[in-house]
């Protein structure tokens, strides 16, 4: 039983993760609060639907697909809209307002096209919904591809962001925008890639979301929330973080389900949560001078 | 004479506002509590957000305890009684929740208060599910459509005098301060722990008192309806568009935007997602700090094109 | 300074009450709106976004759209004279706020002046709605709520019909069922059962237990998981080792297709399956195929009824999708009883409530009767069978199917 309830623990977490991460990378690097992101996942979501359902393409190879459309709708948002916002920001405060503000228009925009198109129904279908046995635990694959892809996603983004010349120009933007310039680092360019990382995180993980979870086209919100959790509880910008606070997260639930009570899985997370704000405001890996 | 003009004019529009359901009918009178819910949320809101600049998405929290409380309480108590209670707990969560928050900053606080929506939430639902084995309560109070516009137009009266009077006395001074930087308010020796616990509190027992005031109109509670986060967010988007720093932002920014949802859900009940999300996108590209704050230095550029055209007289 | 500030403090003022006069001036004045009749006004207020969205989008909405076509198709609303109206609709989308539903249905009622209106969906907003039909005298056929008090409600609310039974009515079906099986051999009488911490899981787990209870059924695991819960692998796992060879989740659609889901990746395989709403929407029966045969739920229909398979055929036809096999035909025979009234009665309001009380309809369901204000022909228990959701229980009701039990193992695809 203890097996059974760690390992669906740290599978559910590899959906908390996967869908937080991008989240992290555009809250992190480009500064903007982006409470559509959400939004973004469940757009992935439905286009791996109709790439399946209509055309027969199946939901990992719908994710060629996906993930540019996740990644170029990111780098549209960042050029269109949030670069004028940054431009004229006088300090963080008042970019943190403009992009709510902002993207919470944005979140109404993208769920309204999806209303129009898709109309409120569930949506739901089943792909790689098979038993794989890990350690005598059976498991859901397509679930234990979240984690997977939650894994390599991570740490190879690790890796990108702390071994390559690049990515450590994007951890300079994040650490100091201000001074990024002075060692020459073009920080309307860094921080719009890292927008349009974030978004190709997203659709990734709406891809994988829509094979084992029902979707409307109203409820971005949800993915928006649990993201924004995992990310403040692992530290803003901190991929690995994210990861962990992503499974943290999806372990606390199943153990709370599995020898408390499931009605207060949601509470215990919240709990949880408010706990490390409290304890550490910075998040579990998060420095505390940002 | 223009000294008492201020006080005058909005004497004369309160009591301008309290005629209202003498003459209009039963929909102007729900549009009128749906405003005056909205600008009370927004302005209280704004009491405690605006000079600390503490983003707080909280406000369901408190509105649904305020509906909550009523629900649970209206069958066995006289309903003044009710709704003192209900500020009285509003008060002892705000208090509590205050003590162990207010040091956290920025976007922390901003997530924090949404977290705390949703546990009370949870906490609510896991509590009536276990314990009291329904969900789901029934409000049948003899609350006339009038009798609540009346409360929530009292109750909005009494916010902004309370705005009003923070706004121009030491505390509201001492306030800026804080919101401008806490180090240096803290070296003026102003107590801002105190300061700030002072304002959340009265904020959320002002939002506690519209959510118990609102709730006798849906017959029904239960934690979705009565917790529904789109309620902080509105409110803290009215806010924002009106201008938190002053006194009649939250208000310039309620109505219109009360109106505009109104007229959208209307009109285009299947695009009103598209339009509403441009509308705001174009708020915060147009209006950047603002009704209010567009409107005075329009005022102003005016003014002062006004004052070039004569010699110069100082001002 | 002074000076300044008190122009200042002026200004804000007088904006200020500018901005509540036009607000006052913009929705405190009712059009007087001229009687001609040309058409018939019919008014709603429904969830078309926000967390409601979902289940009004294939209850509800669908519903209403096809009345509104076939009504106008026709030529429009039969009256008395036999003059026929063309309708003419007035929608609101509520947000799924009870606020909003309770504005635009005031909205509806004084600044439209629609002849009649139909119902928002969910129990909680037909609740929030029922003071204001019943003051401005409007039938109030309330589809989407399930609650054990409606006889209560019809005497607070005179011209309120409720249409979908209550808790107890699904509970006590569903014991009787395990009772059956248990009498029969076929399972050992004990039960695993979860509920979403909603209204409505609420309503009916508490009503199940003494169901249960009162048949000589145990109950081994009884837990309730808060809305919006995806993994429910831990409370599977429990349900299976509890020795329990029947399950039943008192669940939403999100929920109960993610149950099915996860059910057969754990090879949780019960004899008798019973998951809540979403059980009866066409696209499970889809999505799940074979492995859908035998799965229990509310609701269901009366396959050999001609009448309901013709509308199953025209709302997809028409709307695009396919109605559900719980409150889509209920939906639609609401809108029907509606009708006819109109045509027996014309558009007096208080009229069209009396003969909707006392009168008999022919509607997609067959013929409609109300008994105190309810309608109490309703299938209480249904299960898949051959591609269909069809009505098993109250067992004696002509055009029953009978259940099968155990259910089989499920098939691998």
């Amino acid at each position: 039983m203890f097996i059974a309830a760690l390992l669906s623990g740290l599978v559910l977490g590899g959906t908390y993760a996967l869908v937080a991460m991008g989240l992290t990378l555009q809250y992190g690097i480009s500064r903007i609060m982006n409470l559509a992101y959400g939004e973004m996942i469940i757009s992935a979501a439905f286009l791996a639907y109709v790439l399946f359902s209509n055309l027969g393409i199946n939901p990992v190879a719908g994710l060629v697909f996906a993930v540019p459309f996740g990644f170029v709708l990111g780098y549209l948002v960042y050029g269109v809209m949030m670069s004028p916002l940054v431009a004229r920001a006088r300090d963080k405060a008042s970019l943190e307002i403009d992009s709510i503000l902002a993207t919470f228009g944005l979140l109404f925009v993208i769920q309204g096209v999806m209303l129009v198109l898709f109309g409120a129904n569930f949506t739901s279908y089943s792909y790689l919904n098979d038993p794989v046995t890990i350690f005598g635990a059976t498991l859901a694959t397509n679930r234990v591809l979240a984690l997977v892809l939650a894994l390599v996603l991570g740490g190879g983004l690790y890796l990108v962001l702390t071994r390559t010349l690049w990515g450590t120009a994007l951890r300079a933007v994040a650490v100091n925008p201000a001074a990024a310039p002075l060692v020459g680092i073009d920080v309307n360019r860094a921080a719009r890639l890292a927008f349009a990382l974030g978004g190709a995180l997203a659709a990734s993980g709406g891809v994988v979301i829509s094979m084992y979870q029902t979707f409307t086209a109203t409820s971005g919100v949800v993915f928006t929330m649990k993201a924004l959790i995992v990310v403040i509880m692992g530290g803003v910008g901190n991929i690995l973080g994210a990861l962990s606070a992503g499974l943290l997260l999806g372990l606390v639930e199943t153990f709370v389900s599995t020898y408390i009570d499931p009605g207060l899985t949601l509470a215990a997370t919240y709990m949880i949560f408010l706990a490390v704000l409290l304890w550490r405001p910075a998040g579990l890996f998060g420095r505390i001078a940002r | 004479m223009t000294r008492f003009l201020p006080p005058i004019l909005f004497l004369a529009a309160v009591i301008g506002l309290t005629c209202i359901p003498l003459f209009a009918d039963s929909y102007g009178v729900t549009l009128g509590i749906g405003m005056l819910g909205y600008v009370t949320l927004a302005s209280a809101w704004a009491l405690f957000s605006g000079p600390t600049r503490y983003v707080s998405l909280a406000t369901v929290a408190f509105f649904g305890i305020g509906a909550y409380t009523v629900a649970v309480l209206s069958e066995s108590m006289p309903y003044p009684l009710v709704l003192v209670t209900a500020g009285a707990v509003g008060l002892g969560v705000a208090i509590v929740v205050g003590l162990s928050t207010l040091r956290l900053a920025g976007v922390y606080f901003v997530i924090f208060t949404f977290g705390l929506a949703e546990l009370i939430r949870q906490l609510v639902t896991w509590y009536e599910v276990n314990m009291t084995g329904t969900l789901g309560r029934y409000i049948f109070l003899p609350v006339t459509p009038e009798g609540i516009y009346w409360q929530l137009l009292a109750l909005a009266t009494a916010t902004f005098i309370i705005s009003w009077w923070v706004g121009r006395s030491r505390v509201g001074m001492a306030l800026k301060v804080i919101g401008d930087d806490e180090v240096v308010a803290a070296h003026c020796g102003i107590n801002i722990a105190r300061m700030k616990l002072a304002l959340f509190a009265v904020s959320s027992v002002i939002i506690t008192l519209v959510g118990a005031i609102q709730a006798p109109r849906w017959t029904y509670v239960e934690p979705t309806i009565a917790f529904n986060p789109t309620i902080s967010f509105l409110t803290l988007i009215m806010a924002l568009l009106g201008g938190a720093h002053r006194l009649t932002g939250p208000l310039l920014g309620a109505v219109p935007l009360f109106l505009l949802f109104e007229w959208l859900s209307a009109h285009f009940p299947n695009h009103y997602s598209i339009i509403l999300g441009l509308v705001f996108i174009a708020i915060v590209f147009v209006l950047p700090r603002g009704v209010l704050a567009f409107v005075e230095e329009n005022w102003k550029r005016w003014r002062r094109r006004e004052i070039k055209k004569l010699p110069a007289v100082a001002e | 300074m002074r000076t300044i500030q008190r122009r200042h403090v002026l200004r804000t003022i007088a904006l200020a009450t500018t901005a509540l006069t036009v607000g006052a001036v913009a929705g405190f004045h009712s059009e007087a709106a001229a009687q001609n009749r040309k058409s018939v006004k019919i008014g709603y207020a429904i969830s078309k976004t926000g967390g409601n969205a979902g289940g009004a989008g294939i209850t509800t909405l669908p519903n209403y759209q096809l009345w509104v076509k076939d009504v106008n198709d026709a030529g429009g609303l039969e009256m008395p004279d036999g003059k026929k109206l063309p309708l003419e609709i007035v929608e609101y989308d509520d947000r799924s706020s009870a606020e909003e539903v309770v504005r635009a249905t005031e909205r509806l009622a004084t600044q439209d002046k629609v002849d009649f209106m139909l119902v928002p969906w969910g129990t909680g907003f037909n609740l929030a709605v029922a003071p204001l039909y019943d003051r401005f005298g409007y039938p109030q056929l309330a589809v989407s709520a399930v609650t054990d008090k409606a006889p209560d409600f019809v005497k607070r609310w005179k011209n309120s019909f409720w249409m979908l039974g209550g808790g107890h009515d699904y509970a006590g079906a569903l014991a009787a069922i395990v009772s059956g099986a248990k009498a029969a051999g076929t399972v050992n009488g004990k039960v695993a059962m979860i509920s979403v911490a909603d209204g409505f899981g609420i309503d009916l787990v508490t009503a199940a237990r003494p169901a249960f209870k009162e048949k000589g059924i145990e109950v081994v695991y009884d837990k309730t998981y808060p809305a919006g819960t995806s993994d429910f692998s831990p409370m599977i796992n429990e349900a299976k080792s509890s020795g329990a060879d029947a399950f039943v989740a008192f669940s939403y659609p999100p929920e109960t297709f993610a149950l099915t889901q996860q059910a057969q990746v754990a090879s949780f395989s019960p004899k008798i399956l019973y998951l809540g709403v979403g059980t009866g929407f066409p696209i499970y029966g889809k999505n799940n195929g074979e492995n859908a045969t035998g799965i229990m739920s509310l609701g269901g229909i009366d396959p050999s009824n001609t009448m309901n398979a013709d509308y199953r055929k025209r709302h997809e036809a028409v709307t695009g999708v396919a109605p559900d096999y719980w409150g889509s035909v209920i939906t639609y025979a609401s809108l029907q009883m509606l009708q006819e009234a109109i045509k027996r009665k014309g558009l007096d309001k208080a009229a069209v409530s009396a003969e909707l009380a006392s009168g008999t309809f022919q509607t997609v369901l067959g013929e409609t009767k109300f008994e105190n204000n309810q309608l109490r022909q309703l299938w209480w228990t249904g299960q898949w069978q051959n591609g269909q959701f069809v009505g098993v229980m109250p067992s004696d009701r002509p055009g029953a199917s009978k259940a099968v039990l155990p259910r089989g193992e499920w098939k691998k695809k």
